[in-house]
């Protein structure tokens, strides 16, 4: 065992005490709190698992101080994306599993009888914190019941990750900031050698971010308010010939890759450009110091329709009302978005996750630097998937079922003319929708 | 009490009833429960109503489903040709005595023992169309110039699975053909030699014939397994690329479970029932005429 010195010792000592030491504020905030864990609660959390390191540390940390504080031991189980939604799903149909859910999407829409009204909890956050992003009361609301089912935690922001240096190469001294520029300055890196690399596989994060962008830039609809199919339309044909050209550009074999593929490709310096999370740039920074300095980040561009259409992946929390603990389960979502943990939570992921609340966006992590700053803004003008109708089994099933990128992926891969690929998808979505 | 347990009816019926419980409660009442679900329009964490067969009628409407049935069909048919062929001729080659014989059937099982998820993996690495060890090892020796895109394509991907599939399911067969070639008289081929006959006639006039049974019950089994397979392909592609590698597992878990709807999903779940059926019977009646021969 290798000898420790009284000043290394002293340092992790006091390391480690800083690192479950309870803020004063974050003490005061929970004595404050109108929610009173039960006697003896203990809960369960079932969330998705990090694409960056630190968010999985930091998490449990305030997890631990949230115990010391309440004794209200916590036990997290850890899942990667796509296996959370039918977990929960098992949960509905079971009335048994987790107290708590980070889910996806349409997740809390699936099953929103199962599920604890949070409206108390809600209302506090969004008063504390500068209120909800506007698309996270789609993804947590029901409009029917009048009631917050979940809430909004935030999203892994999708951005432009491009290499600078072979942008400059190609030409370009800035990224455009439309899609019709974004394709030319493609068209010219590939001439240069360098691919870009779009997923075209059932990849959750990546396949849905991009397709969703592109389709709603060129104003596709999927469906109409009223959940009829709305994407047959010249819109959507125009959206395909746009993903065409755009996948002469791009790498082999985009239609096999799942989430971790492109960042793979791109730090391995087989792609230049690519839409991503900021966990490209984080590994980068890291572990590949050069790529991480070579490359940059930027907002997705506007499409022909000229307003923002971003998409992200959604995630919220929401507490099963077969829950013996419920208001321990809202204590502890309230702790963990309370300023004293969220701020150091979205600081150390560098900006990975973009909260829901608004107040967020002002931490000085997003002007910390420039390459992170893209990210604070991802979800202005995110819409919701299932756009332009409403959120439920329809949406969830149209998406789970990867229609947007099936219907890309059978112009592109399987060489199906684009009529025919929007008629298969317009099906699809009306037999979706049709319960 | 004693006299009431040694009346046979009684002790039978007493006797049976562990098996009847772990019967019932294992395997009919899932699958009873899966044919209710079917027949009725249940969503997630909601109950259902009884609606007939309509669910089966639009599932037979739905292309994803027909080239889920395709897929399944198409996947298990090839599949089971190349593992019993292969299975078969592993199984010749390790039934000779050679030095370190019982280290290469030792290493014959590797594939069938490693978990499936595990091994899904690593193929899923193998077939990475950037970083592929297969493609990187081929264009070092020259052969291809440009790394293959195995699941990138539809029809690459139907065949890659089923090469996988394969490599997973070999053990199976060359095992099961190990055994059958060690229960063959050594007397049966000392006399075909003495008479003159070549190895290939031997083969074909007294091993094959008499591997025919266990055959039957190899083909039968392992091919109720690839008709249900769903780690490989679920690891692999999920489906994809554009649903052409969906089979009959993926398509109900994505009905059901993903997509919430599992009166369609149990459905689709329960239609390959009667493919199934099918293959029990020839593995029944394979094991009835085995034990006419006994």
């Amino acid at each position: 065992m290798p000898h420790l010195r009284r000043r290394r010792f002293l340092e992790l000592s006091a390391a480690s005490a800083a690192a479950t030491a309870i803020p004063e504020a974050a003490r005061a905030a929970a004595e404050a709190s109108p929610w009173k864990p039960e006697k003896g609660a203990s809960l369960q959390l079932l969330r998705w698992s990090e694409f960056v390191k630190n968010d999985h540390v930091i998490w449990e940390e305030n997890t631990k101080k949230f115990t010391q504080l309440t004794g209200v031991p916590v036990q997290i189980q850890w899942l990667s994306w796509p296996d959370v939604s039918p977990k929960s799903a098992l949960s509905a149909q079971t009335n048994s599993g987790p107290d708590i859910t980070m889910g996806f999407y349409n997740d809390p829409f699936l099953y929103p009888d199962k599920l604890v009204d949070v409206s108390d909890l809600a209302s506090h956050l969004s008063h504390k914190y500068g209120g909800f992003a506007s698309v996270a009361k789609t993804y947590a609301y029901h409009e029917g019941e009048k009631r917050w089912i979940g809430i909004p935690i935030g999203v892994p922001g999708n951005a432009m990750n491009f290499r600078r240096d072979w942008m400059e190469q190609a030409g370009f001294q800035s990224f455009p900031d439309d899609t019709e520029g974004m394709l030319k300055l493609a068209q010219a890196m590939k001439k240069q050698g360098h691919p870009t690399g779009f997923t075209l596989g059932h990849a959750v994060g990546d396949g849905n971010g991009w397709t969703h962008w592109i389709f709603w830039g060129h104003g596709a609809k999927q469906v109409n308010p009223d959940n009829s199919p709305a994407i047959n339309s010249e819109a959507t044909l125009a959206s395909i010939d746009y993903v065409q050209r755009l996948y002469e550009t791009m790498i082999d074999g985009v239609a096999s890759w799942g989430d971790p593929s492109n960042n793979q490709a791109f730090l391995a310096g087989r792609i230049g450009l690519t839409m991503n999370g900021i966990s490209i740039w984080y590994v980068a920074k890291d572990q590949y110091p050069q790529i991480a300095a070579a490359m940059d980040h930027a907002i997705p561009g506007y499409g022909p329709l000229r307003v923002r259409t971003t998409f992200n992946t959604f995630t919220q929390a929401f507490i099963w009302k077969y829950s013996k603990y419920p208001n321990a389960a809202k204590e502890y979502i309230r702790f963990m978005l309370d300023e004293a943990q969220a701020a150091p939570w979205v600081d150390g992921m560098r900006g990975y996750v973009t909260p829901a609340l608004q107040g967020y966006w002002k931490l000085p992590i997003w002007t910390s630097d420039k390459k992170i700053t893209p990210f604070r803004d991802v979800l202005v003008g995110q819409r919701f998937d299932g756009f332009n109708g409403t959120p439920g089994k329809g949406a969830a099933q149209t998406m789970d079922s990867f229609v947007l990128v099936d219907m890309y992926a059978d112009v592109c891969i399987n060489k199906m003319t684009p009529k025919a690929a929007v008629q298969k998808a317009e099906n699809r979505i009306a037999g979706f929708y049709k319960g | 009490m004693t006299r009431w347990l040694d009346s046979p009816p009684v002790l039978g019926i007493l006797l049976s009833i562990p098996a009847i419980v772990i019967l019932g409660g294992l395997l009919a009442y899932p699958l009873l429960l899966g044919v209710w679900l079917s027949l009725t329009n249940t969503t997630l964490g909601s109950a259902g109503q009884f609606v007939g067969l309509s669910n089966y009628l639009a599932i037979a409407q739905d292309p994803t489903y027909r080239g889920a049935v395709f897929y399944s069909l198409f996947y298990t048919f090839f599949a089971e040709v190349g593992k019993l062929a292969l299975g078969l001729t592993l199984a010749l080659i390790v039934n000779q005595r050679f030095r370190g014989y019982r280290t290469a059937r030792a290493l014959m099982l590797l594939p069938y023992v490693a978990p499936t998820v595990l091994s899904a993996l690593a193929w899923l690495w193998l077939f990475d169309p950037q970083f592929s060890a297969i493609s990187w090892l081929l264009t070092k020796m020259g052969l291809i110039h440009e790394y293959i895109n195995f699941i990138g394509a539809p029809w690459p991907a139907r065949i890659s699975l089923i090469v996988v599939n394969i490599w997973r399911g070999l053990p199976y067969f060359a095992i099961g053909y190990l055994a059958g070639l060690q229960a063959i008289p050594h007397e049966l081929h000392e006399a075909a030699q003495i008479d003159g006959a070549s190895g290939w006639e031997a083969f074909r006039r007294i091993t094959w014939p008499l591997l025919l049974p266990i055959t039957t019950i190899l083909v039968s089994f392992s091919s109720i397994f690839t008709l249900t397979d769903f780690q490989l392909i679920w690891t692999i592609t999920r489906g994809g690329p554009t649903d052409a590698t969906q089979v009959f597992t993926t398509l109900a878990y994505q009905k059901a479970i993903t997509g919430g709807q599992l009166g369609e999903g149990a459905a689709i779940a329960i239609s390959p029932v009667v493919l199934m059926v099918i293959f029990a019977w020839f593995v029944m009646r394979s094991v009835r005429e085995e034990r006419s021969v006994e």
